[in-house]
């Protein structure tokens, strides 16, 4: 379903703040995965994920989604087969627009925009239907403004907007890490049933050691800007935080240094 | 006494605090002019203005609001939409026809800052300017000179007057004949534009434009060219900007290539006074409450010149008036520890 293959990325190149962030990435996706991206801060994967969406142009290689080779289009262009979760709960909605005209926006990804109405009547109905299972008491409010909810509700209504068009890949940057730890476990709770239940190829980058041994079906390390560690299938399922912290150690000959990691 | 009633102008255009008082010295305001005659031909003649200038303020406020972009491409385009009618009337042209051809005019202007913008990566703010100081020495060249007079010509009120709307005996007594064709046209376009873009804002493209200027991350993420959104607004902007030129221009039955200078900040303060009098509860009270602040604005002005501030004065006096409002959340926030902690000692 996504194919990375060769990537190279280097920001501010020729210059004292010179920073290579990504060497020679190669990564390849089934579809249906369910992948957990971990590493310290600066080991290069949010640079990953943002390569991938289209935010940052790679300097080498390719990225191909779903057998279309996406490396030269624009971030909007790959929007339209892409659902997109954000670290900043404030980045993923528009504050000052009402829920449903959130909804909407999200449910013409990927289409022609035209003169037609901006919102359907059968629309709102269909976001009541998909509100109610969040349980946050949302689908009765679809007037009011997004900029009124709490962080934990804007980043509910994110994921739902995300994956309101089944995307070929879902990208989850950090999408709990910004939110109180018993909102965190809910919205992670709902990342889960909502890739189960549309069969979601996803991938999650987390500072959270226990998520991304819990979560998913397959998880990657990265450090200083490579793939160290890749484990899937019955390793993954056994794994723990210790084992994961050895075999970090014997990788990268170094011990993992990152606090966040290794409180959570 | 004459700054006393300037500060009250003021304390009405700001808000409902210390009300009395500013009522009081209006009242007083208001004798002198009715004593100083044609009350009702000054307000009529601000309203009109208003009218013309509330065209300017809706396009100020889709830039300044919904795209979050402080757009000075209307200094120029104003002054655009001005000298493409004149000069198009000039030449013979039907004065519908000219005061379209200054809608396109605009709308090119509007092109090129959002290309210099979104294309060349030039900041919004720099981009305006750019395209403002273009602009000046393109008007000059449509002008031919720095001014053009329409007098005796054929403008786009004259039909109204053909019509005799202006010879009821009512509006005649009155001594406000000669204003009634510009409100009667002012107002039709007004409420024409408004509900044009009630419905455009509201259409699949509309809602990217908000978007786009609210989030653009999001947008982006969502599938929306933000690019092209922000050009969209900008042309859509500089198009009204420049239509309200060209109505101006025929009102006053000539066009100056100095216009345009301070015309963004007549915008904002009209775009601001309309928010803060008249509310912002949904989209369609916020375009009525531009028109209304455009309004309000002329009426301040035209009081305050009648109390008599010396015209040349005008500019310093709304540039105070939008600092002022701009920094109003500023005061707020100083003010509200205090209240706070007085009510606490009660």
């Amino acid at each position: 379903m996504l194919s990375v293959g060769g990537v190279y990325k280097t920001f501010n190149i020729g210059t004292v703040n010179e920073k290579t962030a990504l060497r020679n990435i190669s990564l390849n996706l089934e579809e249906g995965d369910f992948v957990t991206l971990i590493g310290g801060n600066g080991s290069g994967k949010s640079t990953l994920l943002n390569c991938i969406a289209g935010v940052h142009a790679v300097d080498q290689g390719a990225i191909i989604i779903d057998g279309i080779d996406v490396t030269k289009f624009s971030e909007h262009k790959r929007a339209g087969i892409l659902g997109r979760v954000f670290q900043d709960p404030m980045v993923g909605t528009a504050a000052n627009m009402e829920i449903e005209e959130n909804l909407a926006l999200a449910y013409r990804r990927g289409r022609n925009r035209s003169l037609r109405w901006g919102i359907s009547q059968k629309e709102r109905e269909l976001y009541k239907e998909l509100l109610r299972p969040l349980d946050l008491g949302l689908e009765n409010r679809l007037g009011a403004r997004v900029g009124l909810l709490s962080g934990g509700q804007r980043q509910a209504l994110t994921l739902l907007m995300a994956t309101l068009r089944k995307p070929k890949l879902l990208l989850l940057d950090e999408h709990t890490a910004a939110l109180d730890p018993k909102t965190a476990a809910k919205v992670l709770e709902l990342s889960d049933k909502f890739i189960e239940e549309g069969k979601l190829t996803t991938l999650m980058v987390t500072h959270n050691m226990r998520d991304a041994i819990k979560h998913g079906n397959r998880l990657i390390m990265m450090y200083d800007g490579r793939i160290l560690l890749d484990i899937k299938g019955e390793t993954k399922q056994q794994l723990t935080v210790e084992a994961l912290l050895q075999r970090f150690g014997q990788a990268s000959g170094e011990e993992f240094s990152n606090d966040r990691a290794l409180l959570s | 006494m004459l700054s006393f009633c300037t500060l009250s102008a003021y304390g009405s255009s700001l808000g409902k605090r210390g009300g009395c008082r500013v009522l009081s010295v209006t009242q007083f305001c208001l004798k002198r002019l009715e004593t100083g005659g044609g009350m009702l031909q000054i307000i009529l003649g601000a309203v009109m203005l208003g009218l013309l200038w509330a065209i300017m303020t809706i396009g100020v406020y889709i830039t300044y609001r919904i795209l979050d972009i402080a757009d000075l491409t209307v200094e120029g385009s104003i002054a655009m939409g001005a000298a493409i009618a004149a000069q198009a009337i000039y030449s013979g042209i039907n004065p519908y026809a000219a005061t379209f051809l200054a809608l396109v005019g605009g709308m090119a202007a509007g092109l090129i800052t959002g290309l210099l913008h979104t294309r060349l990566k030039v900041p919004a703010l720099l981009s305006g300017i750019l395209t403002m100081i273009a602009l000046y020495s393109i008007n000059l060249r449509i002008l031919g000179k720095a001014n053009l007079s329409l007098l005796r010509m054929e403008t786009v009120y004259t039909v109204f007057k053909d019509m005799g709307v202006d010879k009821n005996t009512v509006f005649v007594n009155l001594g406000i004949s000669q204003v009634v064709p510009v409100i009667t046209l002012g107002l039709l376009c007004v409420l024409g534009i408004i509900g044009i873009l009630y419905w455009f804002f509201g259409t699949e493209v509309g809602c990217s434009v908000r978007s786009t200027g609210d989030n653009p991350q999001m947008s982006r993420a969502q599938g929306i060219n933000t690019n092209n959104m922000i050009i969209l607004g900008l042309i859509i902007s500089n198009g009204l900007v420049a239509v309200s030129g060209a109505l101006i221009a025929q009102q006053q039955s000539f066009a100056d290539v100095q216009m345009g200078i301070g015309s963004i900040v007549i915008g904002l303060a009209s775009v601001i006074i309309g928010e803060v009098l008249f509310g912002k509860r949904n989209f369609f009270s916020r375009l009525v409450s531009l028109v209304l602040g455009a309004i309000t604005y002329r009426v301040i002005i035209a009081l305050v010149l009648e109390i008599g501030m010396p015209a040349n004065d005008l500019k310093l006096f709304t540039a105070i008036t939008v600092a002022i409002a701009l920094a109003l959340p500023v005061f707020r926030s100083y003010l509200s520890p205090i209240t706070k902690s007085m009510k606490v000692g009660m």
